[in-house]
């Protein structure tokens, strides 16, 4: 067999993860610290597993409908209004899906023709360029910048509409750099769309991560709701990554069709998933408190040692990521997390693993425990100390 | 944000840079309150509970329900604390219900505990009788889960 003819060019084209490798290497490591991995270190609360077992008990265990339980839908709509103000109908508004991933993949595998560019502004999490490239689309990254706080201009967004432009992926509250787009900052980006006929997809997995204000949704904003689909999902919100659930809300003309694709695809989202959702969503919000002020400290503890330790460090207003700037050690970002792993056993992820713009830059995590932040910080020190 | 004494009762291990970042303090302020505490015997100490279980040394604890006559003046107080001078008393609280305190003990053997309640405990002026409780397995303790948890295999994670 000749695979390599056999899988399709796009494939092929697909870079490895810059990020892998720092696994592989710390995973023979004695004594190694990771602020690399991108993923609560808190279990799922209890109440919310235990639904989940008791529906397993009950023997609920077959397919749900295609979009998913409508308890859970009707519960996710109650949700967006009372977190966010959003308005979603139960019934046709709203797709339950496997983890916010899979909400990201069919939107974009809805709407792409050959050709069509998709707007990414960067450093932004890793899917999104790939996934329009599989599509036949071409991505189109804008650089967001440390003095813009990393978040996207009007200006920069103009600067990168053509007449192709299908879609705009709005990657807030950020992974890697940690930056929120505030109301004032979608009115600007709000304003350079209206009228036109670019869709909004807006990645807000990390909505309820912020720290210091609420996450304002681009969907709430006047005249965008028609031109934004929100995507959203339960695993950082409440620590369930391994349950794979996620959602995706929007004008029912593209919801309806994302569930065309979903049910061929997928089917339905994981049911024992769905019934432990609900309970997240109806008596969840002391969770959600309990982790974000718990990820609040350890976030200052980092931020307050990266710049005792002299490194530039813009301070992250969302998800869970610390982006320290490490151009004064005159080392690339590849350079910088490969010396600091061999020297400290310490892995952080160069920042240009998450596109243009992440150069100079590296992420560290803090869903860490205080006992391995503080020891990072330490081996840090001694690793910045052998630079000088 | 948390206040002091509800992180170090979590954790009494973290560092007064730890402190000061999560309760928002500075760390100068985190150093003077925690003093305070210490001083005013908020804090009353700094322990590691330990899983005896996992190690060599034999271990035993025992709860005992105890009653006793309370005396005129001060109660239950002084029986209280004739009870808690000796070191074999880890914990002993004041109970509403069918008996007044509940003693807890820990030992090396079950003789050492057996013996400590029939020799010193029920004997005590005002104790009027013991009934012994051994602990036969800690599943929980101060939030913290004694293991027999299994580990999920990591996966890699993209982000």
């Amino acid at each position: 067999m000749n695979y390599d003819q056999l899988l399709c060019g796009r494939v092929k084209a697909i870079p490895p993860s810059g990020i892998r490798k720092y696994f592989d290497l710390l995973q023979g490591m004695e004594g190694g610290i990771s602020l690399g991995i991108g993923e609560p270190d808190f279990q799922t609360p209890w109440h919310i597993r235990d639904a989940g077992i008791y529906s397993l008990e009950k023997g609920f265990t077959k397919y749900t409908p295609n979009a998913g339980l409508s308890d859970l839908r009707r519960a996710v709509s109650a949700y967006l209004r009372r977190r966010f103000g959003l308005e979603y109908a139960p019934i046709g508004q709203i797709l339950l899906t496997v983890g916010g991933s899979e909400g990201l993949d069919l939107t974009l595998r809805c709407i792409i023709e050959p050709g069509d560019e998709v707007i990414i502004p960067t450093p932004s999490f890793v899917c999104y360029g790939p996934l329009t490239s599989m599509y036949h689309g071409t991505p189109v990254y804008v650089e967001t910048r440390a003095e813009n706080e990393f978040r996207l201009t009007a200006g920069e967004l103009r600067a990168a509409i053509t007449p192709r432009t299908k879609a705009l992926v709005l990657p807030f509250p950020c992974n890697p750099t940690g930056g929120i787009m505030g109301r004032e900052d979608l009115e600007a980006i709000a304003e350079v769309l209206r009228g036109t006929n670019i869709l909004v997809i807006s990645d807000e997995i990390y909505a309820e991560l912020t720290y210091g204000q609420r996450h304002v949704s681009i969907a709430s904003i006047p005249g965008m709701y028609e031109r934004t689909v929100v995507v959203n999902g339960f695993s950082k919100a409440y620590s369930m990554t391994g349950w794979r659930l996620g959602y995706v809300c929007g004008p029912k003309e593209l919801i309806g069709a994302m569930t065309k694709l979903h049910q061929y695809g997928i089917m339905s989202a994981p049911t024992t998933s769905q019934y432990a959702a609900i309970e997240a969503m109806n008596n969840g919000d002391g969770d959600i408190e309990a982790m974000r002020e718990e990820y609040d400290g350890r976030r200052r503890f980092l931020v307050d040692g990266f710049r005792s330790l002299g490194l530039d460090c813009f301070e992250p207003r969302g998800a869970f990521y610390t982006f320290p700037c490490i151009r004064s050690t005159g080392l690339t970002s590849v350079e910088f997390c490969d010396r600091f792993l061999a020297a400290e056993k310490v892995a952080v992820i160069p920042g240009s693993a998450f596109g243009p713009g992440g150069e100079g830059f590296v992420r560290a995590c803090y869903a860490a425990s205080m006992k391995d932040l503080d020891e990072a910080l330490r081996r840090l020190e001694r690793f910045l100390n052998t630079l000088k | 944000m948390k206040q002091l004494l509800q992180l170090l009762e979590d954790d009494a291990t973290l560092t007064t840079a730890q402190l000061a970042a999560l309760s928002g303090m500075s760390e100068e302020e985190a150093k003077t309150a925690v003093a305070r505490y210490e001083k005013d015997k908020i804090i009353l100490g700094y322990k590691a509970i330990v899983d005896w279980d996992r190690t060599e040394r034999e271990a035993v604890t025992a709860l005992i329900e105890v009653q006793v006559t309370p005396q005129r003046g001060n109660g239950f107080d002084r029986v209280a604390e004739r009870i808690y001078q000796y070191d074999e008393v880890e914990s002993v609280y004041l109970m509403s219900g069918a008996f007044d305190l509940t003693v807890i003990i820990s030992g090396r053997t079950l003789k050492e505990v057996a013996t400590f309640v029939s020799q010193k405990l029920s004997t005590l002026e005002g104790v009027t009788s013991t009934a012994t409780h051994f602990i036969l397995k800690k599943y929980k303790e101060k939030h913290l889960i004694f293991p027999a948890r299994e580990e999920q295999e990591e996966r890699f994670v993209l982000e």
